[in-house]
């Protein structure tokens, strides 16, 4: 029996299916499993396993509460899940224009915008190393510093109003351009009322303290490594709570600092873990 | 100055591997032999290795093979609580079954799922990385078949399908990734089939680290130009890409298939220098591209980056902001849409490169295969043009385009367009953009790149957005079907008829296509194209963002 074409047709593509289905979805990756196994390669295979986690994958160094534990160097912050959840990894994929929050009576509806997320870390990180936290576009009690500017004709004319975007309090500037900034109210969206969104620069440092790693979300949720200059900022605090001299410090963190790849690729990174389990280590 | 050289490096390895690897693809491609592994498979199979098919057969195998693929992957995915290895995972839901199954066969591999949350290891390797290999196979099988068509003598056959499907898989993807799986785990990729392990963190915390096939699966996610990460955050996860150096080797992989394919094209014509013009334009657009796209991240514009004092968010310490700039545009360039940082946190301008770069066609390079053909018919579009302005017939590789020919290559370049713009307007129509996590500009950017990331079958996403709602995974489903397969059967008809027709000896009315002035003007009636096609959507999002 001869069988209409379309069908031996199809009938060939399922057969053709199945044999690579054997090939390369089973003898394939089992085959380099197996290679895996091989001594040597085996503990990178199953994860770089150390005594605390892996060496590859990032962990917060913070207390129940979230609060940083301060015999530790901190690690990035994470979007990935309630922070460096390998079951849930993520980026924040905020834009570079979010820096309006939503502010809500409600904890659960109110969101805090990037450039406000960005500030309130900056803030922290500062009190917590005892150095300025202040950033560009950010106000002194750590939010985006944003107006809403309404102009009489939409885009032109005099201002009539100007709001201060993310501040229910006292807004970071008393006038702009002659008007008087009112504070935010819970639940107004003063885009969709028509107001221009305005960030203000202010006068901070265009190269702040804080190195741009430590406010910033990495792209897995997972980052091993911060840089050596939010290393060497973390130093101080590391050195006083330990009673090790600062020269004790910086000496372990050149040591668990990885230098670009052949010198060219990547940039330089210290891996926190790994730094932490050498500080344990000195028993200090 | 160190993100030049990583730059630079990855250019002189690509100009150093093409030729011996060309010219290796192009004797897999057309040598007369099959190895015993081969015929043991043609038999199981079932199809005669000599048999040539004319465009409508071979067409028809392709969809056969992919029809069957769809098929087969959507009910791994709904069955995989019921097989081995689902760690507990329950059985896919519908439409994101559908959609990963449309998804991975058309070499996309878009994820609506996040991987380490909803995907069992089996249906991971079994199911979704053996699409990885084959839709890869296919791309570069109908790549293949035009060439024959430009090639042939008035045979009007285009090979056999078959065998180049198994060839393909066997002797050029397969040897590739068991290389690179090799060196991936020397670098700390997994490759296990545990369901992770809990540790207990330094400060006393648990945290569950995940295991998995995963250094297997990498390999041809990059060769392949696939771009299906095993985890959610795609080679930005440390086991996916544990080092700088991997995130080098990861973008060589991308690149050195779809850089070599020219190569097999001038070989097959018995004309290096046409493969060389085509690898030129490749060449031209993508170093501009990548120029472009580290130049913007690097500067940082944009009020976050600079409160910030740098486009850090979205960005991993160990590669920096040139290299995942680099990544960004590689991926994009090509089909691939594997990431190493995330392209929604991008300054706007910085962000707009890789809707730009798949919205070229991604024919610089392009997905393997795809990106040739792709770029072929831009040729074609060319000496078609240049017809125009001197009033002579256009004809390239000896082979008249005709006003048929033409047909073929004008609907295959307008479909994407329409299925990108058609999409982006039905979803604010229906008011499903609310699912973008960005406002304004940002928020229209973000279902614009969805559309266009899907239709180019790129992969890659402003991630912000939600897409496992019934109404994304059916939309962004069929924008990738229509926009794999019907470009490719008009590429096979375009073939068919290049192949019954008679070579026309060169003459002085012939248009040199070898020449820098050829390469200019295909360089230049891409970008054109594009930006005619695509500027009014780009001002409402990126460029109204990067300007306000």
């Amino acid at each position: 029996m001869r069988l209409p074409a379309w069908l031996a047709q199809h009938i060939a593509a399922l057969r053709a299916l199945l044999v690579m289905t054997v090939l390369l979805g089973l003898a394939y990756p089992l085959v380099m499993v197996a290679v895996g196994r091989i001594p040597g390669l085996s503990d990178k295979a199953d994860g770089s396993l150390v005594a605390h986690g892996s060496s590859l994958i990032g962990q917060a160094f913070t207390d129940k509460d979230g609060n940083p534990v301060a015999k530790y160097f901190q690690s990035r912050p994470s979007a990935a899940g309630d922070g460096y959840d390998p079951t849930s990894t993520s980026a924040s994929n905020l834009g570079p224009e979010s820096v309006v929050d939503t502010l809500s009576d409600n904890p659960d509806d109110a969101k805090q915008s990037l450039l406000t997320q960005v500030c309130a870390r900056s803030l922290a990180i500062g009190k917590l190393e005892g150095v300025d936290g202040s950033r560009p576009y950010c106000t002194s009690d750590g939010v985006g510093a944003v107006l809403a500017v309404f102009y009489r004709d939409g885009l032109t004319g005099p201002i009539t109003r100007v709001v201060s975007v993310n501040q229910t309090g006292t807004p970071f500037l008393a006038s702009y351009k002659g008007v008087t900034v009112e504070p935010a109210k819970n639940g107004e969206d003063y885009v969709a009322e028509g107001g221009v969104i305005t960030p203000i620069r202010g006068n901070a440092p265009a190269k702040p303290v804080v190195p741009s790693d430590a406010v910033t979300a990495s792209a897995s949720g997972l980052d091993p490594d911060i840089s050596p200059a939010y290393a060497n900022l973390q130093a101080p605090r590391i050195a006083r709570e330990r009673s090790m001299t600062l020269d004790q410090v910086q000496k372990l963190i050149k040591e668990h600092t990885d230098g670009r790849a052949l010198g060219f690729m990547g940039e330089p990174g210290v891996n926190v873990l790994e730094l932490n389990m050498a500080l344990d280590a000195t028993g200090n | 100055m160190a993100g030049w050289l990583f730059v630079i490096t990855l250019l002189l390895a690509l100009v150093a591997v093409h030729r011996p690897f060309g010219d290796y693809m192009y004797k897999v491609v057309s040598g007369r032999r099959n190895n015993v592994v081969e015929r043991g498979i043609y038999r199981l199979v079932g199809v005669d290795p000599s048999a040539e098919q004319t465009w409508g057969v071979y067409a028809r195998s392709v969809l056969a093979f992919s029809a069957v693929s769809i098929l087969f992957l959507y009910l791994f995915l709904r069955i995989q609580d019921k097989l081995w290895l689902s760690l507990g995972f329950a059985g896919v839901p519908t439409h994101i079954a559908w959609n990963t199954a449309v998804s991975f066969v058309t070499n996309t591999n878009w994820q609506a799922y996040s991987g380490e949350s909803t995907m069992g290891h089996l249906v991971q390797m079994a199911g979704l990385a053996v699409q990885n290999f084959v839709s890869a196979s296919v791309g570069i099988a109908v790549a293949v078949a035009l060439i024959r068509g430009f090639a042939g003598r008035k045979t009007g056959t285009l090979g056999n399908f078959w065998v180049d499907l198994t060839r393909i898989t066997l002797r050029v993807l397969l040897p590739i990734c068991v290389l690179a799986t090799l060196v991936f785990m020397i670098a700390g990729m997994v490759q296990n089939l545990s369901g992770g392990t809990d540790v207990t963190t330094l400060t006393g915390a648990t945290q569950h680290i995940t295991g998995g096939p995963v250094a297997s699966q990498e390999a041809i996610k990059e060769l392949g130009t696939n771009g299906g990460g095993f985890y959610n955050v795609n080679s930005a996860h440390p086991f996916e890409n544990p080092t700088a150096w991997t995130n080098w080797l990861q973008i060589f992989l991308i690149l050195v298939i779809p850089f070599s394919l020219p190569r097999v094209f001038g070989r097959m014509v018995g004309q290096l220098r046409q493969g060389y013009a085509i690898v030129a334009v490749m060449a031209v657009l993508a170093i501009a591209s990548i120029a472009l796209t580290v130049g913007f991240e690097v500067h940082g514009a944009g009020t976050v980056p600079q409160a910030v004092g740098a486009a850090m968010e979205g960005k991993e310490v160990r590669f920096g902001i040139p290299n995942s700039a680099t990544f960004a545009s590689a991926t994009t360039l090509t089909s691939t849409g594997a990431v190493d940082s995330f392209h929604d946190s991008y300054t706007a301008f910085g962000g707009m490169m890789p809707m730009i770069n798949m919205m070229l066609g991604e024919v610089a390079p392009g997905g393997v295969g795809s990106g040739l053909y792709g770029l072929l018919i831009l040729a074609v579009i060319t000496v078609f043009v240049a017809g125009l302005m001197v009033g002579r017939t256009p004809e390239y590789i000896g082979k008249k385009i005709g006003a048929r020919e033409m047909k073929l290559a004008s609907l295959y370049f307008l479909v994407t367009p329409a299925l990108v713009l058609i999409g982006t307007a039905a979803a604010f129509a229906t008011g499903n953009n609310s699912t973008a996590l960005n406002v304004g500009p940002h928020g229209l950017s973000e279902v614009l790149y969805a559309f266009t990331s899907a239709a180019n079958n790129n992969g890659s996403a402003f991630a912000g957005i939600t897409v496992n709602t019934p109404w994304w995974d059916t939309a962004l489903g069929l924008a990738m079907l229509i926009g794999r397969f019907l470009p490719l059967v008009l590429v096979l008809a375009l073939a068919g008829s290049l192949a019954r027709q008679k070579p026309v000896p060169e003459s002085e009315g012939t248009l040199p296509t070898h020449k820098p002035l050829f390469v200019g003007m295909v360089v230049g009636v891409t970008v054109v194209l594009v930006a005619l096609t695509f500027l009014p959507a780009l001002a409402l999002g990126p460029i109204a963002e990067g300007l306000s």
